[in-house]
């Protein structure tokens, strides 16, 4: 555990007020509700806002955990830059999403869930979190260390690492001394 | 299919009864509203959205009934010790709470939704009657209101406004519509903030967000008050629809067919909830009165890589092995309550717990606990409990198998512990003969203070030429080339690198295949219990192994699998 990092909530909300507000839409248009227009709206905000939400972010410390199959979605978010890494566009862009949702009773639920998501997304924004893309970790080879290049002084077998150290004082009695005499194998 | 009902026999009939119990209450109430006669012109104005509001509902009842239940520790704990009678696969079933509390909301989950979504269809289609756009009956029934002696059917009583805003303007003036709001609003804020990953990281978020839950009650409870849901009442003479349907001209003027009269039904979710909300009122009360005893510090130990031994004394305080208690300190805050597994045996006369720096309460509580002043007592401490999980059934079975992955190897601490006790008292409660220990960990340097304690066991044991009693290895899951090259150079050493101990440890992951055969074959005719604390992939792992190993034959061995909840 850490420093809450509050967009992490927010994805949540944000992405179950995005189910909901589809929800919400299918119910008016199939049945034909009043200003079904506006559920037609929120259909489509509820998909937009589901795919916007869907790729996680990566976390700041410790170990991020991805939705299933999220990579195709993290790539398409990653390629709006700042507009999708700021949070505060995304609690500016949900205030205005939701608005419209508000003018019939069945995304009116949805609405008041992205209104609770973008505060939550504001309060990240204002303690400087952003979106960070999980991408696959690329494996970081290490650059083969000079130690390695220069080939072991002693010969086999070698006493432990805590032993080979030098006493800078005695370095006579820090010599190492073979219990088997080296030859050459001739 | 034995071995699978031997472990998961008893879980999954409690399943099929809590199942059968919501399909049973949602077909009754279903029917209940759609074939009967009183509902039959509710009916003609909602269609069948009314039986697909009212049966969720039951369900609802129903689940908000049992929600509760599971996290009323204190409660459990006390179930628990009446079944000590009942054997172990009962006792184990209160294992599994927070599952059952998951699952129980997740019904609540569906079912709310089906109920919304069928009462967004009733109030569209109460207000569309109310417009008078549907048949002749409809409008009738719709115009019926309070005066005189009438009774109304359609609850949407206001026509003076845009008919678009209508069904907000009602969802929001009335008491069910609001409280339905605010309720599914607070459910919702508690189910995104408890998914997984933020319990899991951001714990603080999850357990303040979920007191929502006294919202979502109080709600609950008045949500049935405005009696919105109608029927037709009796009236003298009777009003009989099948005659008068397509008379509702006529109503009042013929005296077969009297003005019909309605009333809503009597709200019943608050006979559900009312018990196991006093009951949870209760745990409330015995924890707040539990916070209150007074905690005396015997020993504040500040072990290397920061992790911080409390030994605690208690009046009255009784404890088993591998239990935990809540510990709740003011200072830090006042809400929260964090579990601890006790590291200490029950022969002890203290007991103590081991805090390693893992989060903000962790953290806190170190900080405060390293500038003290010598000598002086800790920061006022709240313990509940203890509360008891599968381990302390560890000395009922022969031969147990532990297995601690990581931090989850402190309840074995007290276990380990404990039966060292109860050997050096030839305890004629101890019934184990052998005990198999695996500790996997990535790093041991966190558990400095276990090697520790293994090593005196090791010592204390093969003084008394019991060595054999304990087996216990040790697997290494992150090592790099440096520390494999160190290990070889030590290989022929009496004991090993990594932690004193006479036992080499392993690098890798065990091959449980392996070591579940090898204890197959070392003790043919015993009951063997294994105890998880550790991740819930392992466990799955170990449960499959579990069934996988044992013999149907009652005279073969058999594995029981056992895991503690965090």
């Amino acid at each position: 555990m850490g420093k809450i990092e509050w967009a992490m909530w927010a994805n949540e909300q944000a992405l179950a007020s995005g189910l909901i507000l589809l929800t919400g839409g299918i119910v008016g248009v199939a049945g034909q509700f009043r200003g079904w227009q506006f559920a037609a709206y929120a259909v489509a905000a509820g998909v937009f806002v589901c795919l916007l939400e869907y790729p996680r972010s990566k976390r700041s410390k410790g170990t991020s955990v991805e939705r299933s199959g999220q990579y195709c979605f993290t790539v398409c978010v990653k390629a709006f830059g700042p507009l999708t890494r700021n949070y505060y566009v995304r609690a500016f862009l949900h205030a205005a999403i939701c608005v419209p949702g508000g003018f019939m009773l069945a995304t009116v639920l949805g609405c008041v869930c992205l209104g609770i998501a973008s505060l939550i997304y504001l309060v990240a924004a204002i303690r400087g979190e952003h979106w960070e893309p999980i991408l696959p970790r690329k494996e970081v080879r290490k650059p083969i260390t000079e130690s390695i290049k220069n080939p072991p002084q002693n010969p086999p077998p070698r006493p432990p690492a805590e032993i080979r150290r030098k006493r800078v004082d005695d370095l006579e009695g820090a010599a190492y001394d073979n219990p088997i005499s080296v030859t050459d194998n001739e | 299919m034995g071995n699978w009902i031997i472990n998961h026999g008893l879980t999954s009939f409690i399943l099929v009864v809590w199942m059968g119990i919501n399909i049973f209450l949602f077909v009754w109430f279903y029917f209940f509203y759609d074939l009967g006669d009183q509902f039959f012109y509710t009916r003609h104005l909602l269609g069948s959205a009314l039986a697909w509001a009212r049966a969720p509902a039951a369900v609802l009842n129903f689940n908000c009934l049992l929600i509760l239940l599971p996290v009323c520790r204190n409660l459990l704990s006390l179930l628990r010790g009446s079944f000590v009678c009942c054997g172990r696969t009962m006792r184990k079933q209160l294992d599994k709470n927070l599952s059952f509390h998951k699952l129980v909301a997740y019904m609540i989950g569906l079912m709310t939704a089906v109920h919304m979504i069928a009462h967004l269809l009733n109030v569209e289609w109460y207000n569309n009657s109310r417009q008078g756009i549907y048949d002749k009956l409809s409008t009738a029934l719709s115009n019926l209101e309070d005066s005189g002696n009438n009774t109304y059917l359609n609850p949407i009583r206001k026509t003076d406004i845009d008919p678009q805003q209508i069904p907000t303007y009602f969802v929001f003036t009335t008491i069910a519509g609001l409280t339905g709001v605010i309720i599914t609003l607070a459910l919702i804020l508690i189910i995104t903030s408890s998914m997984e990953v933020i319990r899991r990281s951001y714990f603080e978020v999850f357990w303040y967000t979920h007191h929502l839950f006294v919202i979502f009650f109080a709600g609950l409870v008045f949500h049935g008050a405005g009696r919105i849901v109608r029927s037709q009442t009796k009236t003298d003479p009777p009003h009989n629809f099948t005659l008068c349907k397509d008379r509702s001209d006529e109503w009042g003027r013929i005296p077969e067919c009297p003005i019909p009269q309605f009333a809503g039904g009597f709200p019943q979710t608050w006979m559900w909830v009312i018990g196991p909300m006093i009951l949870y009122l209760c745990e409330r009360l015995l924890r707040f009165i539990r916070y209150m005893q007074a905690v005396r510090y015997r020993k504040i130990v500040m072990r290397p890589s920061k992790v911080l031994e409390l030994q605690l004394v208690k009046n009255g305080f009784k404890m088993e092995v591998g239990q935990y208690v809540f510990l709740n300190c003011p200072a830090i805050s006042q809400l929260e309550w964090h579990p601890f597994t006790m590291t200490s045996a029950p022969e002890e006369d203290f007991f103590s717990i081991h805090i390693r720096s893992a989060g903000d309460w962790t953290d806190k509580l170190i900080d405060i606990v390293q500038h003290l002043p010598e000598g002086a007592q800790g920061p006022k401490m709240g313990v509940d409990g203890p509360f008891g999980t599968a381990s302390e059934d560890v000395f009922d079975y022969e031969v147990s198998m532990l297995v601690g992955a990581g931090i989850g190897v402190t309840p074995f601490a007290s276990i380990l512990k404990s039966i060292w006790y109860k050997f050096k008292d030839s305890n004629p409660k101890l019934r184990t003969r052998k005990i198999y220990f695996y500790w996997l960990c990535r790093e041991t340097h966190a558990f400095e203070w276990f090697a520790d304690l293994l090593q005196v066991l090791e010592k204390e044991m093969e003084e008394r030429g019991m060595a054999d009693f304990l087996t216990y290895k040790l697997y290494l899951t992150k090592w790099d080339q440096s520390h494999a090259t160190h290990v070889r150079v030590h290989s022929d050493e009496d004991t090993d690198v990594v932690t004193g101990l006479k036992q080499k440890t392993y690098y890798g992951r065990p091959a449980w295949d392996k070591e579940f055969e090898q204890v197959r074959k070392e003790n043919p005719t015993s009951v063997v219990g294994t105890f998880l604390c550790g991740p819930e992939a392992l466990g799955t792992v170990l449960e499959k192994k579990c069934v996988k190993y044992s013999d149907v034959d009652p005279r073969k061995t058999k594995f029981y699998f056992n895991k503690e909840n965090f």
